[in-house]
């Protein structure tokens, strides 16, 4: 009988899982680890509020089993059947690894191997081809080779700026010295990007083989991988893959008998969100606080303790050993226009089907949002999607079908950042966002230069007034002039980019902001200093479910008879708007 | 000024010093030891590691204080996270924050009288699918409602309060 490998996807981000637990235990009581492995598996390509069993090879997914159903699926497994009832659909985001589905829309360069093998054992990462392209690397092209190929595939860093990888290699090579370092960074700190840790977590190996192959261009021996320490499976299965090369001759002295050497350490992130900022990383793997520096000197002439450093993010790296294996012409004919390749984007907010998508450069957003994740929650009307996080910017309707590269992004002031789409439907207030990523940035600057420090508080003050009815028109510009200050003078990106998602929500969505500001209304009622509810006579018949839902008991009125709110008491909390089933309350 | 007494370090704690010593950028490191240890960062502790790594305490408290991971007062039994990443914010974080202030009658970042519960906002946990999220001592509650919350607390609480 062929080995069943059974994954288990637990949306516990925890080391615990009850479903690994049980069939592990299982296997162990019959003895079947001959038979059945089992693996706990970060991403498999779905998402969904309750485990996940996959079963390879053939490929059976499935979902919606309680504890109690285990046993009849442990059987199963044993027996080699399936039990149809637990049968999940075939998913359009569950695309055949690294092969370009036209139905899926999918392409797999980044999450090739993600799902589809043990994170924790390198024998199985090697048996899919891992460690080829290392191998290939160093004993048959030498440096520059390596370099003009990663030049000349057009990878930009995924990390949000874009910038030319193969460029930063040959700047970094140029360096003087002997000692140089390579650093991943894993600080995905941009709320709603998860794309990073699916990588960490379910592919380690493609990181170490990617950082080593840069180590072996650019002439390092020692690299670090700065890792976020909210993600103790990732630093776990890092760790493992690390010892493990190291037994494998893949890191170390002498890798695989050449005279390249290489060490790799892991670093651990503090929380801190301006420690993604390349210096101040720096910093932090020095041990100290995260503060960026000035530039120049550029981190490729002095960067940790002082000497020549590069850092490329996960996503980057895991796109390394594919184009040394494959080649430049094959990566580059992949993509559109100067963005070449593959992006991975977490799809999260008001749709459907949120999770992780790896699409060629150049889908639009509607195939994004409609075709892949399903449309908006609850038929909802789309209305805008955020990218670039709290560093980027929206974008309205009218560009939903507009090409997702760095060029498209920036000219309509948003950018490609790390990664994370937030899909927004009517329901929620863009002003009310800008002052979540304003808040957000606003506690997250680390305080050392006087645009960031002092313009975001600014920002956040004059959103605030505006949100909570005590906007004035002569806002707008003050708003535009400090934000043209922490743009020019900001020491760090943190700072240059706090304002751009007010900016650019101010541009598409003028209406809203305007209507915020003369009429003190908020058509979504999310801001509820501008929110009044009150109840049609009319229309209520006095059913109490309002008054019973009322938090703070301000509803009242005899039974079936129309009741009143006490405007003086309600916290506008919109309960009794939620709870009327005659839409005798209206929000205004 | 209290006098700080001496403190006798976890043997995990004095170990992991003595692996580190002499690493490039271990004060981060050690720091998250000492947290893994202790729960916080302890005053006594941190004079003490302050002399055995070398470092002036005012950089030890220096890297304390910037970053958010690093705490000073001892949290709850049981610290309730909860995420305040974008999705989750978009899908009623808020509301679940002040719902579990109003149970709990207790702010963020404070603690309960009887020690028990701890309340946080931490960043994007890395489960936006699930938004919202909060997080009891690592174990995750996803796709949240206000109403789920006193169901989750009460499976901590050994004895129901009132």
């Amino acid at each position: 009988m062929i080995k069943q490998h059974v994954f288990v996807w637990d949306p516990t981000p925890s080391n615990s899982s009850a479903v690994y637990n049980y069939l592990v235990k299982k296997v162990n009581e019959r003895d079947l680890g001959e038979s059945i492995e089992v693996y706990r598996s970060t991403y498999i390509g779905l998402t969904s509020g309750t485990p996940i069993i996959r079963i390879l090879p053939k490929n059976i997914i499935y979902t919606k089993f309680e504890q109690e159903d285990l046993g009849e699926i442990f059987e199963s497994i044993v027996s080699d059947e399936v039990v149809d009832r637990f049968i999940c659909e075939y998913d359009a985001k569950l695309a055949p690894v690294s092969e370009r589905d036209k139905q899926s829309k999918q392409f797999k360069i980044v999450l090739r191997n993600v799902g589809y093998l043990d994170p924790e054992s390198i024998e199985e990462y090697i048996s899919r081809g891992g460690y080829k392209a290392l191998e290939k690397a160093i004993f048959e092209m030498d440096p520059d080779r390596v370099i003009k190929e990663i030049k000349d595939s057009g990878l930009r860093g995924r990390g949000g700026g874009g910038f030319s990888t193969g460029l930063k290699w040959e700047l970094t090579r140029k360096e003087p010295g002997a000692e140089k370092f390579v650093i991943c960074n894993a600080d995905e700190g941009d709320p709603g990007a998860y794309m990073d840790r699916a990588v960490l977590e379910g592919d380690p190996h493609t990181i170490v083989e990617g950082m080593a192959i840069g180590a072996y261009a650019v002439g390092c021996k020692e690299g670090f991988i700065y890792v976020r320490a909210e993600y103790p499976l990732a630093i776990e299965r890092l760790e493992k893959a690390i010892s493990d090369a190291k037994k494998y001759g893949l890191l170390g002295d002498n890798i695989l008998g050449s005279e390249f050497s290489f060490n790799l350490e892991l670093r651990w992130g503090a929380g801190a969100f301006v420690c993604g900022e390349e210096t101040a990383l720096m910093a932090s793997i020095e041990g100290k606080r995260g503060n960026p520096k000035p530039r120049p000197p550029f981190p490729s002439q002095s960067g940790l303790w002082k000497k020549p450093s590069f850092i490329n993010n996960v996503e980057t790296w895991a796109n390394i050993p594919p184009i040394v294996e494959k080649g430049s012409g094959w990566f580059s004919s992949i993509g559109v226009g100067r963005s070449k390749g593959t992006k991975v984007f977490a799809v999260t907010g008001k749709v459907k089907d949120p999770g992780l998508i790896e699409v060629p450069m150049g889908t639009t957003f509607r195939e994004i949002v409609y075709d892949l994740c399903g449309g908006i929650l609850d038929n909802k009307k789309f209305k805008a999607v955020q990218t670039g996080g709290p560093s980027g910017g929206v974008i309205p309707e009218k560009f939903i079908d507009m090409s997702v590269d760095y060029e498209t992004l920036m000219s309509i002031g948003s950018m490609m950042g790390s990664g994370g789409l937030i899909v927004m439907d009517q329901s929620d207030c863009m002003v009310d966002v800008n002052k979540f990523y304003l808040q957000f940035s606003v506690d997250e600057s680390c305080g050392k230069c006087a645009p960031c420090r002092i313009g975001g508080k600014q920002l956040l003050d004059l959103i605030s007034k505006i949100t909570d009815g005590k906007g004035d028109k002569k806002d707008i510009q003050k708003i535009k002039n400090i934000s043209n200050a922490m743009q020019k003078a900001s020491l760090c990106a943190l700072g240059q980019t706090t304002p751009n998602p007010v900016l650019s929500a101010m541009h598409y969505f003028e209406e809203e902001y305007m209507e915020h500001i003369s009429d003190k209304k908020c058509r979504t009622g999310k801001c509820s200093n501008l929110v009044q509810y009150m109840i049609i006579p009319e229309k209520c018949i006095g059913c109490t479910a309002c008054a019973l839902k009322c938090p703070v008991k301000c509803i009242s009125g005899e039974k079936k008879k129309p009741h009143i709110i006490d405007q003086k008491f309600c916290i506008k909390c919109g309960e009794c708007f939620n709870a009327c089933k005659f839409n005798a309350i209206v929000r205004g | 000024m209290k006098t700080q007494k001496d403190v006798q370090l976890d043997t995990r704690l004095l170990d992991f010093i003595e692996e580190w010593k002499d690493k490039k950028g271990k004060e981060i490191m050690i720091l998250h030891k000492v947290q893994e240890v202790y729960g916080f960062v302890p005053r006594a502790v941190a004079i003490e590691v302050s002399r055995m790594i070398d470092l002036p305490l005012a950089k030890i408290y220096g890297i304390i204080t910037f970053y958010h991971i690093f705490k000073l007062k001892k949290p709850g039994k049981f610290k309730v996270s909860v995420c305040m990443g974008t999705a989750c914010y978009l899908k009623g974080g808020n509301d679940l924050i002040a719902e579990l202030e109003s149970i709990l009658g207790i702010g963020v970042n404070a603690v309960t009288e009887d020690g028990k519960f701890s309340i946080e906002i931490v960043r994007c946990v890395g489960c936006c699918g699930l938004a919202p999220v909060i997080l009891v001592n690592g174990k995750t509650y996803g796709n949240l409602k206000k109403g789920d919350l006193p169901n989750i607390l009460n499976e901590y609480r050994e004895e129901p309060k009132n």
